[in-house]
């Protein structure tokens, strides 16, 4: 092993590893104000109703609190006002439940009153001594049930091309249901806001979020305040999967309790609130038809689905989107409608819409094989398009066959049974299972801070964040390939809504939208360099920019080996101490336009399920990816290998019980909701096809946060067929759901 | 320890501060029965505590319902050990109490007078890094890096204790540290390696 001393020994490390091992990263809470309160949310006993009346008497005469704050006593908020009339000019109203506005209570566990204290032990004391009288009103949330009564829906899309259920008509079709339970991100930092009110109109933030441009305007508008005069924090973000696209109650209930109090105040959520009041996956029902031909060509697919939503807020997502483009197929029809409930909202959970949408998709494939009597990679060879049938644009680029081929040989797919529940190793009934994964990969625009000085250093600066997939560590690499300099000499910062501005991390996008604003950053920086050369060096005089490059942080000539200068012997002779840019890269270009752009993955799982009591045990995983150009590979298979841990959770564990009596989450703890531990994971292989995408951008990269997760759950449950013959379509696997009593 | 709240007499001193204990420890959602009218607030009591944390011998004077975990990250600014639920369920916040591995959260700090603490800040030799910090470096252990702490405060008494002889030893002894984003093969791989070396860590 060799030794650390906080540099970097391996040129692919992560570049804020250092910090992340020794416990110098600080995640929101971790952050200390001078006078800071601690501030602890009272939540709802009730699903739905409203608050009587709401005792805090108690509460105040306890030791240490300071106030406490709800329906009656919370300030005006510009953003909690409905009526847009009466509503300050650049004030927007808050989008979902208004958090201490009103005595209403919308789902069990909402926040209803803010307990202020001086320490966190005098805050969470008090909370039990606020004392709520109900007027309880009927609810419901039970999905299962209410999903039947075509009354309770909300109907959302519908699509159609060629005819609708064809697939009947097949030589052979399935037709099945699925479903998926609520699902919870559950990532390991909690939630948390640290408000500070610096002036009436000015407020500074160290928020957990995905995007801190997105909670600078969130707050700005809700607050009726400049942009300018917001600053958010989040230079770490412990994980968020989804959950960090949008502000929680957290941020404008500790914005509220800051400035009533004019003090900085920091809150925190727990646990069991981060199963309630920070979105989660929609619960999803979904029915899937396909048919194909005797030869195995798709005549026909459907695809209907409906997920639950909040009753004060829809939120939908592309459940049935990968149905009309993953494969080619002239007649495809689906139907989208949501069932509002009284929960509270969900949001995007990693792999958003395509993992639930994925999941009947390549279920109901491989159903369909074994129908046919077709090894199931063969059938969606058979299916296999290079064009988007849905908008008829070519893929941007698509080597799914590649992922195929390395996987077929890498798990052994040769011994896959061709009979379920005819292979037997060491006493457990084995089976394999693959499926196929996809989401867009976009391209957005964000600006960038480029700082060469003459010491040599370069910094780059962008207001996106890291909530772990490693966008400070690619950055770095991007620019020191496109800088041709060291990574060491390399800055790059991010997590602050004061730097230029940069999209929110979310749908797999950071690394082709400031990848390429880094890229542009890059080469731009270069151009001027090399002008400033051409009038300050002699050695350069009279040549243009087009015969010189940047490299080994130099300038130098192309034809002329011999003509060149050290970058910072060219700032020093121009008696500049630095070149100071910011530059903003657009969204795809017309020629990118003309094509339509996913990743893509596969995933080969082979296991082994107990014949005596229906336990599975995962014994090997290959994921593979299409996703252009990998830019950071250290970072990007661990990604990968995040999402197969994501996937098994899915499949074998994770589900939100909920009490259809009381309205009550109650698994809402890790001791009840059960995610994948160490002892659950195999050895898993990841691959990429690693070839730039020539269409989507200058840097040939896509994303891979969601394609990693994206089919997962399908290819444990076709291996599980494989192995015993027993179909799953209800997630997750259980040995009952296998016929096993437990 | 001093209690912070009188009952109407009825109670036990030992019933009351037990049960105090036990109403500070258990998560707000789980106690929403319990009776509390009955019981009038007192001044907080502070406490005296001496303990030594990474090295340094500290005497404080502590609110007596801090945990171990807030008295790090609140009162000490050490926060590198991470809350993670509260719950002594998701090994976020492991530290070393004399040596052994310990889940902070459900400690509280009084009762740890005149033991050593060792956080993830105190495991290195300054800013040289421990071989398991390197190890986690070297094999990507981690993305967010928010349960990295307590992993690494684990994988080091996992190999310390003998725990690392085989995957499945150290799978087992680390099914305490929950990690969302699912670094678990590169941990492992990163314990299996400082176990290899077989120094003295």
């Amino acid at each position: 092993m060799k030794s650390y001393n906080n540099t970097i020994l391996w040129e692919d490390e992560r570049v804020d590893g250092a910090d992340k091992v020794n416990g110098k990263a600080k995640y929101a809470a971790e952050h200390s104000l001078p006078n800071m309160a601690y501030a602890v949310f009272v939540t709802s006993t009730i699903a739905k109703g409203s608050i009587k009346n709401l005792d805090t008497s108690k509460a105040l005469a306890m030791p240490g609190v300071l106030d406490v704050i709800y329906y009656a006593n919370c300030p005006s908020v510009p953003g909690y006002i409905s009526n847009a009339a009466e509503r300050p000019k650049n004030a927007i109203e808050w989008r979902g439940h208004k958090v201490l506005h009103d005595n209403k209570v919308r789902f069990f566990g909402q926040p209803i009153a803010l307990v202020v204290a001086d320490s966190f032990e005098s805050a969470n004391a008090a909370i039990r001594f606020v004392k709520a009288e109900y007027a309880p009103e009927s609810f419901e949330t039970n999905f299962d049930k209410a999903r039947l009564d075509a009354k309770n829906l909300k109907i959302n899309s519908n699509y159609k091309r060629g005819t609708e259920k064809k697939y009947k008509e097949a030589f052979a079709f399935v037709e099945s249901e699925f479903n998926i339970p609520i699902e919870v991100h559950n990532a390991m930092e909690l939630f948390a806001t640290i408000a500070h009110w610096e002036g009436d109109d000015k407020v500074t933030l160290y928020d957990k979020t995905q995007g801190p441009k997105s909670t600078q305007f969130t707050v700005s508008r809700t607050f009726g305040i400049p942009d300018k005069n917001v600053r958010v924090i989040a230079e770490n973000v412990g994980g968020a999967f989804g959950s960090g696209l949008r502000s929680w109650a957290n941020v404008p209930a500790a914005c509220i309790a800051a400035k009533k109090l004019n003090r900085p105040v920091k809150l925190v959520l727990t646990r069991p609130q981060m199963f309630s009041l920070v979105g989660y996956r929609p619960q999803s029902w979904q029915k899937v038809g396909i048919g194909a031909d005797a030869a195995g060509n798709f005549t026909g697919i459907s695809h209907e689905a409906i997920t639950n939503t909040s009753r004060y807020e829809d939120f939908r997502e592309g459940i049935v989107d990968a149905s009309k483009f993953l494969y080619a197929c002239e007649n495809v029809d689906t139907k989208y409608n949501l069932l509002p409930l009284d929960l509270s909202t969900p949001v995007w959970m990693r792999g958003p819409g395509e993992a639930s949408g994925c999941f009947a998709l390549e279920s109901a494939i491989d159903e369909l094989s074994y129908k046919l009597k077709m090894d199931p990679i063969e059938l969606r060879l058979k299916n296999y398009t290079t064009v988007n049938p849905e908008n008829k644009l070519p893929f941007s680029d698509i080597n799914l066959k590649d992922c195929y081929a390395y996987g077929i040989n890498k798990i052994g797919w040769k011994n896959r049974p061709t009979v379920p529940g005819s292979l037997k190793e060491n006493g457990m009934l084995i089976g394999y299972g693959m499926a196929v994964g996809i989401f867009g990969a976009g391209k957005g625009s964000a600006s960038v801070r480029i700082v060469l000085s003459n010491d040599g250093k370069l910094l780059l600066e962008c207001g996106v964040s890291d909530m772990g997939p490693g966008t400070t560590t690619a950055m770095t690499i991007l620019a020191s390939e496109a800088m041709q300099m060291p990574i060491q000499k390399i800055k790059f910062k991010l997590g602050d809504s004061d730097l230029p501005p940069g999209p929110s991390q979310g749908g797999s996008g950071t690394t082709s939208t400031v990848g390429s604003a880094v890229d542009l950053a890059c080469k731009t920086l270069q151009q001027k360099l090399k002008e400033i050369a051409i009038k300050s060096a002699p050695v350069f005089a009279g040549m243009n920019a087009e015969a010189l490059e940047v490299k080994n942080e130099m300038v130098i000539s192309k034809t002329n080996a011999n003509a060149k200068m050290p970058i910072v012997d060219v700032l020093k002779l121009a008696n500049q101490d630095k070149i100071d840019l910011t530059i903003t890269s657009n969204g795809k270009n017309a020629a990118q336009l003309k094509f339509t752009s996913n990743s893509f993955s596969a995933h080969f799982v082979k296991l082994g399920v107990n014949p005596k009591n229906g336990t599975i045990k995962i014994l090997q995983v290959v994921t593979t990816g299409d996703a252009g150009k990998i830019i950071s590979p250290k970072t990007a298979r661990s990604q990968m290998l995040g999402g197969v841990v994501g996937g098994i959770g899915m499949a074998l564990s994770e589900k939100l019980e909920i009490d259809h009596k009381t309205g009550q989450i109650i698994n809402a703890s890790f001791g009840g909701y059960h995610v994948p531990l160490h002892s659950h994971i195999p050895p898993t292989d990841v691959w990429f096809v690693n070839k730039p995408d020539p269409n989507i951008n200058d840097i040939g990269a896509k994303g891979i946060g969601e394609i990693a997760l994206i089919g997962f759950a399908a290819a444990i449950t076709n291996a599980v067929y494989n192995a015993t013959g027993k179909r799953v379509r209800d997630l997750p696997i259980t040995p009952e759901k296998l016929g096993f009593k437990t | 320890m001093k209690p912070c709240f009188q009952q109407d007499g009825r109670r036990s001193f030992l019933k009351k501060s037990t049960s105090l204990v036990a109403l500070y420890l258990t998560p707000s959602v789980f106690v929403k029965a319990f009776a509390v009218d009955s019981i009038v607030p007192l001044p907080i009591a502070k406490e005296k505590l001496t303990i030594t944390i990474n090295g340094k011998l500290l005497k404080l004077e502590i609110d007596a319902r801090t945990t171990l975990l807030n008295l790090l990250r609140e009162e000490l600014a050490f926060t590198g050990t991470k809350k993670g639920c509260e719950m002594g369920q998701c090994g976020a916040c492991t530290v070393h109490i004399n040596g052994k591995r310990a889940k902070s959260c459900m400690q509280l700090a009084l009762t740890h007078q005149n033991n050593k603490i060792t956080t993830i800040e105190g495991l290195g030799d300054g800013e040289k890094l421990h071989p398991m910090q390197v190890a986690f470096i070297k094999h990507d252990a981690f993305q967010c890096g928010y349960c990295t702490s307590g992993q690494i405060m684990s994988a080091v008494t996992c190999v310390r204790e003998g725990n690392a002889k085989s995957r499945a030893s150290i799978q087992a002894y680390m099914d305490t540290n929950i990690c969302r984003c699912g670094a678990y093969q590169n941990i492992v791989d990163a314990i299996a390696e400082v176990a290899k070396t077989g120094a003295k860590i």
